[in-house]
């Protein structure tokens, strides 16, 4: 039996994204778009998890994980720095 | 990158690099190979000069030390001679360290004192609006170039070599896996390490050479450069003009900082042994 195909799902922090097309151009699947000049992962199913999106970012703004490896908590880019710490706990 | 992004100071982030602008990548690189060698935050200390580069200690959760324009080896320097058990690393811009810093810079390699150079060379001054330097290829247009650069450029592999570093490396924010692989070496190697790494800036030397964009830029950094290991099996006319990438030179040496230790530790058991030498003379005075 063959391996199972292993599959792959993106965090992308559009917060960060500033649309310079790097991880666009250069995905070998093109499973990356740009909309609205931000990136949006399109054919999600044809990754192959090679993540020279995520080390060619110069905004820290794509990850890719493998399925059944998704991160916990809330995104770095979501939270409100502007809020003091006690907001948040009110 | 969850992991990697601990290394960095969120709340600071987005940074403040121009879109498709290549330090990102480079900075991303370093916190990529600083979390595979598991170093410790707190024995890790990040020195910068001035430029677009040098914004990069910013956006870092170490000891943070953003200096007076090329002189961050100079910083680095005394950290490590003060504090000899931090890995010290220096980021810098090819203008800061092959112009201002110029001196600095090889006068570090010439020590072999422990500090890893990451020098982010986008051939242009960036941060003051695409004046050329040091690094800028010749013929290549730049705001103080217009009728293009006259000037040679330097190799900056070639001056570390031959100044004494025992590290040297080269590698592009487009073989990224390359430059996390170098940095990981750089930062495990005890001397003076070199890590340049060729960026674009699509905003001034793309813009003004009408390369194009963050990707076009990325291609001709691409197609300029060959690896070190491919090259030595082609023959001359085909790695004519070509920049080597990979790691270039790897020659162990003593390290500055360590001999410098020992040096003070021979002169203070000396003096103390010494009849009416200097530790008796400050026992017996009242």
């Amino acid at each position: 039996m063959s391996e199972q195909k292993k599959v792959y799902f993106h965090v992308v922090r559009e917060k960060w994204c500033k649309g310079c097309n790097i991880c666009v151009a250069f995905c070998p699947k093109k499973v990356l778009e740009l909309v609205n000049g931000k990136v949006a992962v399109v054919r999600p199913d044809d990754c192959i998890g090679c993540r020279m999106c995520e080390l060619r970012c110069p905004d820290f703004a794509i990850e890719v994980h493998e399925k059944g490896g998704e991160p916990s908590g809330p995104d770095a880019a979501n939270h409100d720095y502007d809020l003091p710490p006690e907001a948040s706990n009110a | 990158m969850s992991n990697t992004l601990s290394y960095f100071r969120q709340e600071r982030l987005p940074h403040i690099w121009c879109p498709g602008c290549g330090h990102g990548t480079v900075t991303g690189a370093l916190v990529r190979a600083i979390e595979r060698l598991g170093l410790d935050k707190n024995k890790i200390c990040v020195v910068s000069g001035i430029g677009c580069s040098s914004r990069a200690v910013g956006y870092l959760d170490f000891d943070t030390l953003h200096t007076a324009h090329g002189r961050a080896l100079a910083f680095a320097t005394g950290i490590k001679l003060a504090r000899p058990e931090l890995k010290v690393i220096v980021m810098t811009g090819d203008g800061d360290c092959t112009a201002i810093g110029g001196n600095h810079f090889i006068h570090a390699a010439r020590r072999n004192i422990g500090i890893t150079t990451i020098v982010m060379n986008n051939e242009i001054y960036g941060m003051t609006s695409g004046q050329y330097s040091p690094m800028t290829p010749k013929g290549m247009l730049g705001t103080t170039a217009p009728y293009g650069n006259a000037e040679r450029s330097f190799d900056l592999c070639e001056l570390a070599k031959s100044s004494g570093a025992t590290f040297v490396g080269r590698a592009t924010s487009y073989h990224v896996p390359l430059l996390i692989d170098l940095i990981e070496k750089a930062l495990s190697n005890n001397g003076f390490s070199v890590v340049e790494a060729l960026t674009q800036c699509p905003t001034y030397l793309g813009r003004k050479n009408k390369i194009g964009g963050a990707v076009e830029m990325l291609e001709w950094i691409k197609n300029q450069t060959i690896n070190a290991k491919a090259a030595a099996a082609l023959p001359p006319e085909k790695r004519e003009g070509k920049l080597l990438i990979g790691e270039l030179h790897n020659a162990p040496a003593p390290e500055f900082a360590g001999e410098y230790g020992e040096l003070i530790h021979t002169v203070q058991r000396n003096f103390a042994n010494m009849k009416g030498g200097l530790w008796e003379c400050a026992s017996n005075s009242d």
